[in-house]
């Protein structure tokens, strides 16, 4: 198996060299260049050609992506334009963030969907079963910045229990138990509304598959053991029908780094979605080459943790 | 079978289905009792509830779609009647089940020992250590080779044969009395039938408990089965010991499933087939003979109003009077 994950590992190189190379040249033909946004009414417009010629953006596309990789690959991306950091220290910041979010997100959300979707699927037809699939009607029928929006007003305005905004209050220092609990009080309310949308998938997939389970022989014949009942269910049904979330599972994980653009725009959080759409809106290329390269990585490594998982949990699957 | 003592009981045995809100039966007033240290084979073709029949002893049915009235007695319980946790008392403990297709029946995410030890944790006071070893010893006994290996392995990891080999050490983990095998040959290729059908009468001569055998195949009767039981369409219509059932065939239905299956030697290169289909469970003629629609040469009057089984010689029991009647040269005619 180790041999396998070294050469999906390996097989990642070519793939991740085509993305930079579609990258790069992308950037190069969108409009504009570093300098635009430095220019003032009374810039000497030679003084800007002078500048152009030193970065080398007059030397050919071969030698700027060569210059562009070698950064990269040790982890420089140059400077960002609009917030005039290091596009490597804004990504970490920000990447934190996020990574803090997801976190929580993931946790409600598992936490919320699962018990949901296995009462719905032991209990199919019963009431709870109906009014849970109504909730996941709904929660499926709202879209994001919808119920971001309806609870902010709710809950940061109208009955202001929750910050409406940031990450944490300024007042703590780092490091303390009221710094990390500020911190927690701003990722809530962001995180419930992410796990809120994000349970209808899950519920529904796991009701399907535990309905599904319980006709298969294999539970007969657990049944004609004569295990009680509940023990069948946890021991047979439950285990099998988890197999299909937990193939996701590393998608999820990964996909979540990658930051939600609606609600860390509503909520004001600074994350890495919030951070994407800002870099587009100010056409700042090197945060922008940056982000979408990372996510190409995220995605690739997403794919590779999702087969792990899979191999672990389910002994028909060997990667070779 | 010098002392016959009796095991089970089924008396009046109806199962029914719903459908939309009407219930329809499937197993229709079936009295048969299950002998110590017998193997009684129940054969029909597919739909006439044979399964439904297995399925019921073992108390697998949903209890939402399914209604069981009657009787099946087993020492001083009627199953029919009992509570689900009283029912997991009897399950796994004194009936084993086996199943049609191993495949399908075992769980593929959990291991072979864990599955064959499962039962021994609700039903005997086994320590783990103790458990272990019954399962290894239960193994050996089924003939699976290097046991110790096999228990950490998962079913796909096995063959076949091997994994009904495992559904057996299953059913028999708790050494129960009675054995319900669900056509327990059906999915295996002929030579591993063979196999499992020596293993079966090898565990029944050595613990003399008794088996319900659920079968399509006139063969495996033939090659196994101690009484026969033919159903048609719900009913039970012939009831004999096997050699009778083989050289006096009664009933039409039961001298057509003979004379349907190909004979090498014979000249007539015609698959002899029976007329007409069985009837689907909600089509089903509730009164009169259920057969007399595939035997339609026959006069209307040669059939029982309310067809009952008689007994013919001892222990050999046809139901309805159509048999005396019956022909394969009328059939021809008929045709």
């Amino acid at each position: 198996m180790w041999k396998t994950i070294i050469r999906r590992i390996l097989i990642m190189i070519p793939q991740l060299f085509v993305l930079s190379l579609l990258i790069f040249i992308m950037a190069k033909f969108m409009p504009g260049d570093p300098f635009t946004g430095l220019v003032t009414p009374d810039t000497d417009p030679n003084r800007i050609e002078e500048l152009r010629i030193q970065a080398g953006f007059y030397d050919p596309w071969y030698e700027q992506y060569y210059r562009w990789i070698t950064n990269a690959l040790q982890g420089e991306f140059g400077d960002s334009y609009s917030f005039q950091v290091k596009v490597s220290t804004l990504i970490g910041e920000r990447g934190l963030n996020t990574l803090w979010l997801s976190l929580l997100s993931v946790t409600l959300l598992y936490a919320i969907a699962i018990p949901l979707g296995i009462i719905a699927g032991r209990y199919q037809n019963s009431l709870p079963d109906k009014l849970i699939v109504l909730y996941s009607f709904i929660s499926y029928a709202i879209p994001t910045f919808v119920l971001a929006l309806i609870f902010l007003f709710l809950f940061g305005y109208q009955y202001p229990i929750f910050p409406t905004s940031g990450t944490v209050d300024v007042q703590y220092d780092p490091g303390t138990w009221g710094y990390f609990w500020s911190k927690v009080y701003h990722l809530l309310l962001p995180a419930i509304t992410y796990a809120i949308l994000g349970t209808t998938t899950i519920i529904q997939y796991l009701r399907t598959e535990i309905i599904d389970a319980k006709r298969m022989d294999y539970v007969k014949t657990a049944r004609s053991k004569g295990i009680p009942i509940s023990k069948v269910y946890t021991k047979h049904i439950f285990r099998n029908s988890l197999l299909p979330i937990a193939a996701f599972f590393g998608f999820t994980i990964t996909g979540l780094l990658g930051g939600s653009v609606f609600i860390e725009t509503i909520f004001g959080f600074p994350g890495m979605g919030q951070l994407f759409i800002n870099a587009i809106s100010a056409r700042d290329y090197s945060v922008i080459t940056a982000l979408v390269m990372l996510f190409g990585f995220l995605t690739l490594v997403g794919s590779l943790l999702s087969d792990i998982i899979m191999s672990i949990v389910d002994p028909r699957i060997r990667i070779e | 079978m010098a002392n016959i003592e009796n095991l089970l009981t089924i008396k009046n045995l109806h199962t029914s289905f719903r459908i939309k809100d009407t219930y329809y039966d499937a197993v229709e007033n079936i009295s048969i009792n299950l002998n110590k240290n017998e193997i009684l084979a129940i054969v029909g073709e597919s739909g006439c509830g044979k399964s439904t029949l297995a399925t019921s002893i073992v108390g697998l049915h949903d209890p939402i779609n399914t209604k069981i009235t009657g009787e099946i007695l087993y020492k001083d319980l009627n199953l029919a009647a009992i509570s689900e946790s009283k029912f997991n008392d009897v399950r796994g403990n004194d009936i084993g089940m086996i199943f049609q297709d191993p495949l399908s029946a075992l769980n593929p995410l959990v291991r072979i020992g864990e599955q064959i030890s499962e039962s021994l944790v609700y039903h005997t006071k086994f320590t783990k250590e103790q458990r272990k070893e019954r399962v290894i010893e239960l193994l050996n006994q089924v003939g699976i080779p290097n046991p110790e290996r096999v228990v950490r392995q998962f079913p796909h990891q096995l063959s076949g044969g091997m994994r009904q080999r495992v559904m057996i050490a299953i059913a028999i983990a708790c050494k129960p009395a009675i054995i319900v095998a669900d056509e327990p040959t059906t999915a295996l290729d002929v030579t591993i039938q063979a196999q499992i059908l020596d293993l079966l009468k090898e565990l029944q001569a050595e613990t003399k408990s008794g088996i319900i055998l659920i079968t399509h195949d006139l063969g495996v009767v033939a090659e196994i089965a101690d009484r026969v039981a033919v159903m048609y369409a719900g009913q039970v219509i012939e009831e004999a010991p096997v050699e009778e059932l083989f050289n006096n065939p009664k009933h039409p239905y039961t001298r057509s499933l003979l004379n349907s299956i190909p004979q090498m030697n014979s000249e007539n290169e015609k698959l002899q087939v029976i007329q007409g289909l069985v009837p689907s469970l909600k089509n089903l003629p509730r009164e009169g003979c259920r057969f007399s629609s595939r035997v339609p040469w026959l006069d209307a009057n040669t059939h029982e109003v309310n067809p009952v089984l008689h007994e013919v010689s001892p222990g050999h029991f046809v139901r309805c009077t159509c048999w005396k009647h019956f022909d394969f040269e009328s059939a021809e005619g008929g045709n």
